[in-house]
């Protein structure tokens, strides 16, 4: 027992490892107002105003500044800081504040190609390493069959975590906070006390080597901290130190990889017990908890990776998905929501509209009616949260995950992900139109059988070979992951985030689809109307034309919404057959982030009408301007999608102006929380909400410096609306935004 | 066989006709021509399309959820509902047995004893008062106000919810008498929960010249904040509440 618990009721956490159930019994739920909540202390004001400035600079130049030499490690940098009197939670990835790191380990080309883009070069004594240091890029392209190559070439599989950190692991950062790192480092000793096996297969001995390497990065998170001047190998003491503690593990997660995605979890509850426990002892008032919070919030901004121009056109503005889940309910019928729940949203007033963190929502129609008003004034006033179905997700897994990246639950320090990105269905379908062959390059890309050859589309006939395209794609596409998550295990394996999970974790092999609504489109149209096809001088369906109408995905109508259903029950069940890396489950999901537009570019026409070139939908969205009903239809369509086929997340994005809302503050506030309370009610999985007139948004095209926070919501995630490519932010204006009045 | 409507269309995200979220349906078909219509696309009773109340009630019964958590239901709009009374009745009627709470937006021109029947199923009445002026009523739309004053009389004893509506457009409808006897005659009434003024806006003019009707408002402004404050003064002069 440390005497730093000695306030807290005890339970099964004193004993093992287990952060859960120090919460459950000790946080107090609020069922108040925001009322409590206060504005920024002067030093916040002057510390964000400091950041902002920098950034601005940033914005400038796509980096402000950038590593040439130095290998980021949890210690590679001396401690950095931006106002030191002024810092009230202090770390950062570099010795500067926005400087960026290197970190070649996932792929040395793509670190190169970066610096050079933005005008630097790679130190030539830190290139010599690679010499003698394997990438994880190298190993991947060493395994990869010709075949693979191709289906990457051609952009049917795409997006793939093969060349930079997979992402999308959340380490338990809280276990820091409460426990030490002394305390991390005896359980994993004993850990390994239990892979003394008569047998050392490969299992075991990876295990081994791994739980090793954990060891050394918790070793390495001391070290760190200590540069700061903090001992982290206890627990931490007080509300200070806890958020402080978390930040360092969190910092050490993002000073070593450079992943996709570096979700922080679901800390504002757990920091709200030391919280109320000093306010309660008069160790702090109000405001001094909120300048916590707010210059934790400040940190979580300013994360940043060096990636390549053409990584930002697939996921543009700057993203980290540094998502932190809030509210929820528990196994025992209490919700999650607790002061700090309100004070991390609350950073949203304090520090003005932001993409990052990804604040999301847990929603359950049981939450408090206070608290679902409170969210939907922030949607309304800041377009920067997005929402997701805790009655549905916990039935899957508990009261304890969070979300990594936009919309994949996992259990906290339980559960991780192999990263898959995503598969081109729309191509995948045009593929079974022309045997195999590339609607755009006429080359041979999947299996060689016959084409369709008649004038008009056969829905059966489609439907056969598309099953066909399908039953290849997936069998190719899980062995893609195997290699990549192989080859990802063996030269960056994520050292601290594993640390801060449990020994046995369950893993996840994360697929993707892309081109959704088009497929769903495609064969509604087909199927309810005639489809001639244009064929090029060599036989390629190059172009469509629709005669007559069909009926659209985000019409609530089920002559097509049971199609979009089904596409992704088959190919959730092609992906089941296969033989995965480490035994992981595979999953599915609907998501794009804003590579809908990219995706769109290297896709031909479609059968729905969709012209060559032209962005998809994002995510589950319905395609532009064909959901006609309304948005309250829109939503029911996407609601529809089977989640137990899609456990990954389905996406959807919701535009809105805030007159179709209703008349004044309070009933759109109400009304936004009725639609929520009414689409999780009906199964659906996520929702980002916009609020905002498109003139807004062409305003800001015009004259970015007027919006340097103008936050957006985008298929799983927000972006600074002035960071989008000119492409994308006219995708997002041409997108369906619901203004009927 | 059930009974069949014409309609222009649905809107299942309907936050301004009534409380919370609503699905919205447009019925064709007006007897009146008010100069600042912006659904000018509804006039004409043989346009549209046809649907039985089966079909429509199988779609609304889907956003139930919506409803029901939003404090919404459905409202019939238009168009003028009352011109298809024995279609909206069924509608309604099939609403309440499902629970679900109905709205009618009209501007009252029909006969009451048509009406009477729509209202046994009609939990909330947005009756549209283009103007307590008969004479400025008649060239505004076409027609007379006497029956729409008729219906706001019988809404009050039958002790009917009813929300006023009032465009408020410059130069027609902005004058000070004709707004003070309207809120004089609304305070006479029991059931009114409230008054919405909405200020005029060109929303529909396209739709107009699509149409191609000639729009007389072409130069006309929207009011302007000073104007719309003063109105509300006149209606909560009356002890009336106004939005």
């Amino acid at each position: 027992m440390f005497n730093e618990w000695k306030d807290f009721n005890q339970g099964k956490w004193t004993k093992e490892i287990n952060v859960r159930d120090f919460i459950q019994k000790n946080y107090t739920p609020y069922d108040g107002n925001s009322s409590f909540l206060v504005g920024p202390t002067e030093r916040t004001t002057k510390l964000w105003d400091k950041l902002s400035h920098l950034m601005k600079e940033e914005m400038k130049n796509g980096i402000l500044d950038t590593d040439t030499k130095v290998i980021s490690t949890i210690i590679s940098h001396n401690a950095g800081y931006i106002d030191k009197d002024l810092e009230q939670i202090v770390g950062l990835q570099t010795e500067k504040p926005l400087k960026r790191a290197i970190m070649p380990f996932g792929g040395l080309r793509v670190v190169k190609k970066a610096l050079k883009s933005y005008g630097y070069e790679l130190d030539s004594e830190t290139e010599e390493i690679f010499k003698y240091r394997k990438t994880h890029n190298d190993g991947v392209f060493d395994a990869y069959t010709d075949e693979m190559r191709k289906a990457r070439h051609s952009g049917i599989i795409t997006g793939l975590p093969d060349a930079y950190g997979r992402g999308r692991i959340i380490g338990d950062y809280r276990r820091v906070a409460l426990y030490g790192v002394d305390r991390l480092i005896e359980d994993k000793l004993e850990q390994l006390d239990l892979l003394k096996m008569e047998y050392m297969e490969e299992s075991i001995i990876q295990a081994r080597e791994e739980i090793n390497e954990q060891i050394n990065a918790l070793k390495e998170l001391k070290e760190m901290a200590s540069s700061y001047g903090y001992d982290i190998s206890k627990p931490a003491k007080n509300s200070k130190e806890a958020v402080q503690w978390t930040y360092f593990a969190y910092l050490g997660a993002v000073k070593e990889q450079n992943g996709a995605a570096m979700s922080l979890g679901r800390v504002s509850t757990f920091f709200d017990i030391y919280f109320e426990k000093d306010i309660k002892e008069g160790n702090l008032t109000e405001k001094q908890v909120q300048e916590i919070m707010d210059h934790f919030v400040m940190k979580l901004r300013i994360v940043r990776f060096l990636r390549t121009p053409d990584y930002n056109d697939l996921f543009s503005g700057d993203p980290t998905w540094v998502t932190e889940v809030i509210g929820g309910m528990g196994e025992d019928g209490r919700h999650l929501v607790t002061k700090s729940s309100y004070r991390v949203l609350h950073t949203l007033y304090n520090l003005g509209a932001a993409p990052e963190p990804n604040l999301t929502i847990l929603w359950s129609e049981r939450l408090p009616l206070n608290f679902k008003k409170y969210c939907a004034k922030v949607s309304i006033d800041t377009s920067s949260i997005q929402y997701e179905n805790d009655d549905l997700m916990r039935r899957w897994y508990g009261d304890d995950y969070g979300i990594a990246c936009c919309v994949s639950a996992m259990r906290i320090g339980k559960q991780m992900q192999f990263f898959g990105a995503r598969a081109n269905l729309a191509k995948a379908l045009l593929y079974s139109i022309n045997g195999g062959k590339d609607e755009k390059s006429g080359e041979q890309i999947g299996p060689e059988f016959a084409p369709i050859t008649s004038e008009y589309l056969e829905y059966d006939e489609v439907v056969r070979k598309f099953d066909l395209v399908m039953d290849w794609l997936s069998q190719l596409y899980i062995n893609t992951l195997n290699i990549i998550h192989y080859m990802h295990d063996k030269y960056c394996y994520e050292k601290i985030q594993m640390a801060l999970h449990d020994k046995d974790v369950l893993r996840t092999s994360a697929c993707g689809i892309a081109g959704f609504s088009v497929v769903a489109d495609a064969l509604s149209a087909i199927k309810h109307s005639k489809v001639k096809v244009i064929r090029d001088k060599n036989g390629l369906a190059i172009d469509y034309e629709v005669e007559g109408e069909y009926p659209a995905f985000g019409n609530n109508d089920d002559r097509v919404d049971s199609i979009a259903s089904e596409i992704v029950k088959t190919f959730m069940n092609k992906l089941r057959k296969h033989k995965t890396y480490r035994n992981s489950v595979p999953t599915l999901s609907i998501l794009t982030i804003t590579s809908n537009v990219v995706y769109g570019k290297k896709t031909g026409s479609t059968p729905d009408g969709r012209k060559a070139g032209e962005p998809f939908a994002p995510g589950a969205n319905p395609m532009h301007s064909r959901d006609t009903n309304g948005a309250i239809a829109s939503m029911a369509s996407v609601a529809k999608l089977p989640y137990e086929h899609a456990e990954d997340g389905i996406s959807y994005t919701f535009s809105i102006v805030p007159n179709a809302l209703g008349k004044n503050e309070d009933n759109r506030a109400s009304n936004l929380a009725g639609m929520l309370d009414g689409y999780f009610h009906d199964q659906g999985h996520h929702i980002n909400v916009n609020v905002f007139d498109r003139e807004t948004l062409l305003d800001a095209m015009d004259h970015p410096e007027k919006y340097p926070q103008l936050t957006i919501r985008v298929s799983g995630y927000a972006v600074n609306f002035v960071k989008l490519t000119r492409e994308q932010q006219l995708d997002v204006i041409n997108r369906t935004f619901h203004e009927r009045v | 066989m059930s009974i069949k409507g014409r309609i222009h269309s649905i809107e299942t995200c309907g936050t301004v006709d009534g409380p919370g979220i609503r699905v919205v349906v447009f019925t064709q078909g007006c007897p009146l021509r008010c100069q600042y219509c912006h659904n000018p696309d509804t006039w004409k009773l043989e346009d549209g399309k046809e649907v039985s109340v089966d079909e429509l009630m199988a779609d609304i019964k889907k956003y139930k959820s919506y409803m029901n958590f939003s404090g919404g239901g459905i409202t019939a709009s238009g168009g003028e509902p009352l011109l298809q009374s024995d279609f909206i009745k069924e509608l309604f009627k099939r609403c309440k047995e499902e629970g679900i709470h109905t709205a009618l937006d009209t501007s009252g021109f029909v006969n009451l004893n048509t009406a009477k029947k729509v209202l046994e199923y009609t939990d909330l009445v947005l009756l549209d008062i283009k103007s307590f002026n008969s004479k400025l009523y008649k060239d505004l739309t076409g027609v007379s106000n006497e029956p729409t004053i008729q219906l706001a009389k019988y809404l009050s004893e039958a002790n009917i919810p009813i929300w006023i509506r009032y465009v408020l457009v410059p130069n027609l409808t902005d004058k000070t008498e004709d707004i003070r006897d309207l809120a004089r005659f609304l305070s006479t009434l029991k059931s009114i929960e409230k008054v919405e003024l909405l200020p005029f806006h060109k929303m529909g003019e396209y739709k107009w010249e699509e149409l191609g009707y000639e729009y007389k408002l072409k130069d006309t402004e929207t009011p302007s904040n000073k104007t719309i404050e003063n109105v509300k003064k006149i209606f909560s002069d009356f002890k009336l509440k106004i939005q």
